[in-house]
């Protein structure tokens, strides 16, 4: 590990450690002449790991509410208070009147509108596949929620599961994710 | 406005990955050879040009903030006037409609547009995981986010609403392979059938790896003037150059989570989306009221409502009125197979629901090509004769700008020259079309190319 920093350090030698790409040899001409210098033209390239980091404090702003409807198993969605235009995924102003939206509390039950089985996936979801991602249409709302469909055989995926009826169920632990809720074939077996 | 000419281009080679040479040096390739093309030196096009636009979709990829300027200092362009624009998949369309912009405005006579990506500095499932970032981080990303998904989940709703199948996905991407063969600058050289397509792993149901576009390093570059420009460069290089003009340009837009995309109405549908030749016809005013009985609502997530707006404008600018007539080619954005078949709609190349049977119809393929298919119908309007993303590979900042330089390769009648075969060239092409489109169908651009007669 680096030394602490001493304000009266004046020494003009770098510290060394033994953190991260470490290269104890690389190959290279003994002398360098003309030739020698040309013939770096036909060096491969150099390339290496360099991993990465980062955390970040993500806030769901006006959003907010509705990540805690679902820890406490309410489905919340928005609606415009003059239209009643209301939206499955939240949104904290109506994108045809500007209006500021209200909280609604939107049915458990839904329908199928679309659907994919992901086979492979982003690197964080690999692991998880194959698993479904599904678009759900509800009652009295214009649009639409992705979400994870479970309780369906994703190998044997067909067209006739847009228009099944869905319900919501809810993660007894709560993560703060859109993945606290995920649906299920209304015909499932009650938890 | 002033008039804006496209007189020059350059593609570097597309690859999985380019570690020989660093993204400002992979540019210079694409700069170089356009350049070249013009029959100038390097020293000669610096003094002649006023400017330039850079085009790059993702900080992430490199982990390098302002690509930017390292390409513009690079090739030597500094200190004249630059920025980047961003706009995920249609970045390379949006650079080629800025520098159109420098050029119609009067503020440049001669501008550049370069673009680039380098998505080979992480694994392929890390990368789908960066693109998968353009989508709300809040609400789609922590769901499963990969876009191979999403646009399985808008090809499950046109197979369900048209009736479209696999198999007609299956001969976009047989079309593009086949037609790549013929260009040395694409990424995939392949011969297939359609159960080559069907047969390879499934990655989001129903696509699979052959229906999906690779990612890629590479760059491309593209030289647009004004007339007083043209003179300056054809003073310089002692030849006239051909003339292939920007007549038409177009952007659209839609919102970045495809749940909240509106479902409109018939009317709705035909005041604000519908093209003039399809609002103008009793016969396709009756099969879209058939359509709108049925159930469908537009866009929904089976259409791209930007891709129509940016059709639209540009037609109109263009003076088009039936688009699948009076273009002789399109080079447009077939990330997936699937969104070739949603494109032509948005296009107007055919009618809403007609996607799949037009692209087993054989109107979109090229005459000089063997395909191994049974094709009804003749060439009328060859899409992606290049190969497309799905073959040629997609380094996305450079996409747009590849379509662009192999449009002016097109209309200038050099096709032989660059890809060394004249299969690819289009018979005395006079007008195409390249279309750049981003995420889920959120930024769309179409421009328009001319030949001058």
């Amino acid at each position: 590990m680096a030394k602490k920093n001493n304000n009266n350090n004046t020494e003009a030698r770098r510290e060394e450690n033994l953190d991260g790409t470490i290269v104890f040899n690389l190959p290279f001409p003994k002398k360098l002449d003309k030739a020698s210098l040309k013939a770096l033209k036909e060096m491969t390239p150099i390339v290496k790991r360099q991993p990465y980091h980062v955390e970040y404090l993500h806030s769901y702003g006006q959003d907010s509410p509705w990540f805690a409807g679902l820890t406490n198993r309410v489905f919340l969605g928005n609606r415009d208070p003059q239209t009643g235009y209301t939206y499955a995924t939240p949104r904290g102003a109506d994108m045809y009147t500007g209006n500021e939206t209200e909280w609604v509390q939107l049915p458990n039950e839904g329908k199928v509108h679309a659907f994919t089985v992901c086979h492979f996936g982003s690197e964080e979801f690999l692991p998880e596949t194959p698993f479904v991602l599904a678009l759900i249409e509800f009652e009295g709302a214009n649009t639409l929620f992705l979400t994870r469909l479970l309780g369906v055989d994703p190998n044997a995926a067909s067209l006739d599961w847009i228009g099944m009826k869905v319900q919501a169920r809810y993660l007894r632990n709560s993560k703060l994710k859109p993945t606290d809720v995920y649906f299920v074939p209304a015909d499932a077996e009650a938890e | 406005m002033r008039p804006v000419y496209a007189v020059s281009g350059g593609v570097s080679k597309f690859a999985k990955a380019r570690p020989d040479k660093t993204f400002q040096a992979v540019v210079k390739e694409a700069y170089d050879y356009a350049i070249n093309d013009l029959g100038l030196d390097f020293q000669q096009f610096a003094e002649l040009v006023d400017g330039s636009v850079a085009s790059y979709f993702s900080d992430h990829f490199q982990r390098q903030l302002m690509s930017g300027i390292m390409a513009q200092d690079y090739l030597g362009l500094c200190p004249k006037p630059s920025h980047r624009v961003e706009g995920g998949g249609a970045t390379g369309g949006i650079c080629f409609q800025e520098a159109w912009k420098q050029i119609a405005s009067g503020y440049m006579d001669i501008c550049v547009a370069y673009g680039f990506e380098t998505m080979s500095h992480v694994e392929t499932w890390k990368g789908n995981e960066f693109i998968a970032l353009a989508s709300d981080v809040s609400f789609d990303y922590p769901v499963g986010g990969f876009y191979s998904g999403y646009y399985a989940m808008m090809v499950t709703r046109h197979m369900k609403e048209f009736g479209t199948t696999v198999e007609q996905l299956a001969h976009v991407s047989v079309k593009n392979y086949m037609n790549a063969f013929y260009n040395p600058y694409a990424q995939k050289h392949q011969r297939l059938t359609i159960q080559d397509v069907r047969n390879s792993p499934m990655v989001a149901w129903p696509l699979t790896r052959l229906d999906i576009c690779v990612m890629s390093d590479g760059a491309a570059a593209a030289i647009l003037c004004s007339e007083e420009g043209l003179t300056k460069l054809e003073q310089a290089a002692g030849r006239r150059l051909p003339r292939v003009k920007v007549t038409g340009i177009g952007k659209g837009t839609d919102a970045m989570r495809m749940a909240d995309r509106p479902h409109d109405d018939y009317d709705k549908f035909m005041k604000a989306y519908a093209l003039p030749h399809e609002a103008n016809s009793k016969e396709t005013q009756a099969y879209y009221k058939k359509l709108w009985n049925k159930g469908f609502r537009y866009p929904g997530v089976h259409s791209f409502r930007a891709g129509r707006m940016a059709g639209k404008q540009a037609y109109q600018m263009a003076g088009i009125s039936d688009p699948l007539k009076q273009i002789d080619f399109i080079e447009l954005h077939d990330a997936y197979t699937s969104s070739e078949i949603q494109t032509y709609e948005d296009m107007g190349l055919c009618r809403y629901g007609e996607g799949g049977s037009f692209a087993e119809s054989g109107k979109a393929f090229m005459p000089g090509v063997k395909y191994g298919l049974k094709l009804k119908e003749k060439a009328i309007c060859p899409v992606n004769p290049s190969g497309g993303l799905i073959a040629c590979g997609h380094p996305v900042g450079a996409t747009g700008l590849m379509q662009a330089v192999f449009a002016i390769w097109q209309l200038q009648g050099t096709i032989e020259k660059h890809f060394q075969s004249p299969v690819l060239q289009i018979k005395d092409a006079r007008r195409g079309a390249i279309h750049s489109h981003a995420g889920t169908g959120t930024y769309v651009t179409v421009s328009i190319l001319e030949r001058e007669k």
